[in-house]
């Protein structure tokens, strides 16, 4: 009995399955899918050349470079992005050191609600202080950034590629798509989802920040810098992260082996 | 099961002898795990995900409810409290990817339970029950996992539960009361996180309750074991403790270790880069979809994407998703094989194979984007999900003619059995 109602339940789905496979199959048929904008000028973001010095089991970050990319967002991101996770006592991981996290620190106003009141005061920022939040009055509205770098696919790689990826729209692009004219104020990036960015080009020419390492900076260098600090602010933990990982799992391994060998021991007469 | 052979507890130590007398603890562990329990020499290492699965749900339990000493469930802080706990609670960043990969890694190892169950009729008569429970205990599961992802309130948390709270939206007259009843609003907010952060603390202690019952039921007739045959003999059997405590130390050490290589090396590998983000009611992602241990199902839902005479589609979709998982309760009473085993069952051995290819690709499907041709591969497949349990089980147990068994455990394992020849072949 209750084989009969489970052929005739089976047979009730396969027919609804069925049903709507066939108007799926002719609709594709009669009109199969077209290719859109974004699926033909869509680009795969790659990192930079040699890549980033925390990929990988081993990585590590660079301190100089964390420092670098820090100036880079403080002296061009920062006037329309916030850092809201980050702390200024969290600068001392990336080698600043007390006196220099203080001063940093007191060139930010924070403000501060006093629920009581209802009023809004700023104070001189200091060490326990997030970076405050930025007013933007462009268009789009910029994310924070403190967590980007895990919050798209390719982490620092997309932001490397956004960064340096500002092109002029391709000509050939209207042809093929006469509606894909990019809308007033924003900017052709293939790297970006739908393309039309409202962020304008940040990082347009070599030397824009002055890095006092020497290093040269050209716009891949500052570009590179800027998404290793951003895999930083997401991802503090990274390094500590791989320096515990190996010894446990050295540890497991070691277990293993050991579990193994009882394991033969115990059933060492025994036929199984 | 207590078979004629087992040994008896017989404390030495006088503390023991003294424990014994007033509470039986000891002699109930030896009795459950230890040298008093006789279990099948045959149990290859599918038989380990059950303890696994065991140490999973601790994993789950000790690492969440640290977390929920951190943890604020409100929507303004949610997000930023699940932050604070991976920058300056200390190590919280291993308690958090150790909490979300532990989910992946318990999914990861009832499955296998699962599938081993079904390749092996492990769902037969006399076990039964304890199907009946695994399976309530993967909805519980299920439901679990559903309502964690929730909490962090990303935006796949904020999307994920919107999407799957309007599955209720679907059941037709009562459907939307009860959506609204089940959020506490229109649309997830501060009343659904909090309720799910409340159920979410308590579900995991039901699953840990049906788990009792799941091994108390397992107790009565004991494991099966690969050839499907019962146990008849001492030869049959060993002790538990020490040939399945050394066995499940050697499950435990190489699961352990894959589950630490994912925490350490690749903790957000198997999430979506979405849930990084708050949630923003005013923004839908461009793809919403869960994690990876609902994807088949996902695809089965949303395989079904005409009306079916008066019955609308999403509808359709809902009634299948769930009757996917349902139709596993009746699993004992469909395959009416007297043969547990799969490897003496030649036919059902090639449909279970294509079970597991399918539901590899309803995965694929399921975790892909709601566009063609994803959406027709995936109902060709679960009509294949569909026909394989409510058709091809009942069917082929009933006309497939199954290979000659081995008289005994021990016969399968040392290629003759004393017993065989005193007694007659069953
Ligand atoms: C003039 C203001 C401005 C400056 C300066 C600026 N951005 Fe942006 N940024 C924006 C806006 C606006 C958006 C939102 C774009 C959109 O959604 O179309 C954005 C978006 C982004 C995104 C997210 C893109 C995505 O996938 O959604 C990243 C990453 C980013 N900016 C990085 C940077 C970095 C790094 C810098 C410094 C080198 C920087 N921005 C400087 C305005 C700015
Ligand atoms: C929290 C989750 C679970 C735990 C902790 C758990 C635990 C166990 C344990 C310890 C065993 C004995 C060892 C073994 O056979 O692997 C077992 C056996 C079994 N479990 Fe589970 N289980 C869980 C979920 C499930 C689910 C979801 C199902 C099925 C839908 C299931 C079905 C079975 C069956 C049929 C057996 C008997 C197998 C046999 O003897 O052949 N279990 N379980």
């Amino acid at each position: 009995m209750i084989r009969i109602f489970s052929i005739l339940a089976g047979a009730f789905f396969s027919v609804a399955l069925l049903w709507s496979f066939g108007k799926g199959a002719s609709s594709y048929v009669s009109e199969p899918p077209k290719p859109t904008v974004e699926s033909v000028y869509h680009k795969h973001a790659e990192g930079p050349e040699g890549g980033f010095s925390f990929e990988g089991a081993f990585g590590k970050f660079d301190k100089q470079q964390l420092q670098r990319g820090f100036q880079v967002y403080t002296e061009v991101c920062a006037t329309c992005h916030a850092l809201k996770h980050v702390a200024f006592r969290d600068l001392k991981e990336i080698g600043y050191n007390e006196a220099e996290i203080k001063a940093i620190a007191a060139k930010y106003k924070v403000p501060e609600y006093n629920a009581t009141t209802g009023e809004v005061k700023t104070h001189d920022g200091v060490a326990k202080d997030h970076f405050p939040p930025v007013v933007y009055g462009g268009q789009g509205s910029p994310p924070d950034l403190s967590l980007i770098a895990k919050a798209r696919h390719g982490g620092p790689n997309y932001i490397y590629a956004l960064l340096t990826g500002y092109q002029p729209q391709p000509a050939e692009v209207l042809k093929q798509f006469p509606d894909a004219k990019i809308p007033a104020g924003l900017n052709w990036n293939p790297y970006f989802a739908n393309l039309n960015i409202a962020m304008p080009q940040p990082l347009v020419s070599e030397g824009q920040v002055s890095y006092k390492d020497g290093t040269k900076p050209t716009v891949e260098q500052m570009s590179a810098d800027v998404s290793a600090f951003l895999m930083w602010t997401a991802e503090p933990k990274l390094e500590k992260r791989n320096q515990t990982g190996w010894p446990v799992l050295g540890f497991l391994l070691f277990a293993m082996v050991l579990a193994y060998m009882s394991y033969r021991t115990v059933w060492a007469d025994k036929k199984h | 099961m207590s078979f004629p052979w087992a040994k008896e507890y017989t404390p030495s130590h006088p503390a023991m002898v003294w424990l014994d007398e007033k509470l039986p603890l000891p002699r109930f562990v030896y009795n459950a795990i230890g040298a008093g329990y006789p279990v099948p020499r045959n149990l290859n290492y599918f038989w380990n995900f059950g303890v696994l699965a065991g140490f999973c749900l601790v994993i789950q339990l000790v690492t969440g409810i640290v977390l929920a000493m951190h943890y604020a469930a409100n929507t303004g802080v949610a997000f930023d409290s699940t932050e604070h706990i991976m920058r300056d609670v200390n190590w919280g960043w291993l308690l958090r990817y150790m909490h979300a990969n532990g989910a992946s890694a318990f999914f990861v190892v009832v499955y296998a339970h699962i599938f081993r169950g079904f390749y092996f009729g492990s769902y037969k008569a006399p076990r039964e029950m304890i199907w009946l429970l695994g399976v309530l205990i993967f909805l519980l599961m299920m439901a679990t996992a559903f309502m964690g992802y929730v909490l962090p309130w990303g935006q796949m948390s904020f999307w994920g539960a919107k999407v799957i709270t309007g599955l209720f939206g679907a059941i037709p007259v009562v459907g939307e009361p009860l959506q609204i009843w089940l959020l506490g609003g229109f649309a997830p907010d501060q009343a659904a996180l909090n309720r799910f952060f409340s159920l979410h603390f308590l579900l995991p202690f039901v699953i840990l309750g049906v788990v009792i019952l799941h091994i108390w039921a397992l107790h009565i007739p004991g494991s099966s074991n690969p050839t499907g045959v019962e146990v008849k003999t001492e030869s049959d059997t060993v002790p538990f403790h020490p040939y399945y405590t050394a066995k499940d130390g050697v499950g435990l050490a190489v699961f352990l270790f894959l589950y630490f290589a994912m925490v350490f090396f690749a903790p957000n590998a198997l999430g979506h880069p979405d849930n990084y983000i708050p949630a923003n009611p005013m923004s839908t992602p461009a793809h919403i979809v869960p994690e990876w241990y609902f994807w088949p199902f996902y695809a089965i839902l949303r395989a079904f994407t005409a009306d079916f005479f008066i019955i609308p589609a999403k509808l359709m979709g809902v009634l299948a998703m769930f009757s996917a998982i349902l139709v596993w309760f009746l699993l004992p009473w469909l395959d009416k094989s007297p043969v547990r085993s799969g490897t003496y069952r030649p036919t059902f051995k090639k449909f279970y194979w294509l079970l597991v290819i399918d539901v590899l690709v309803l995965g694929y499907c399921g975790g892909a984007p709601a566009a063609e041709p994803y959406v027709m591969i995936s109902q060709i497949a679960a009509m294949y999900y569909f026909l394989h349990f409510f058709v091809v089980i009942p069917v082929v147990s009933a006309i497939e003619k199954p290979l000659p068994l081995p008289f005994s455990i021990t016969e399968a394992v040392l290629g003759k059995d004393e017993a065989a020849t005193v007694a007659p072949a069953e």
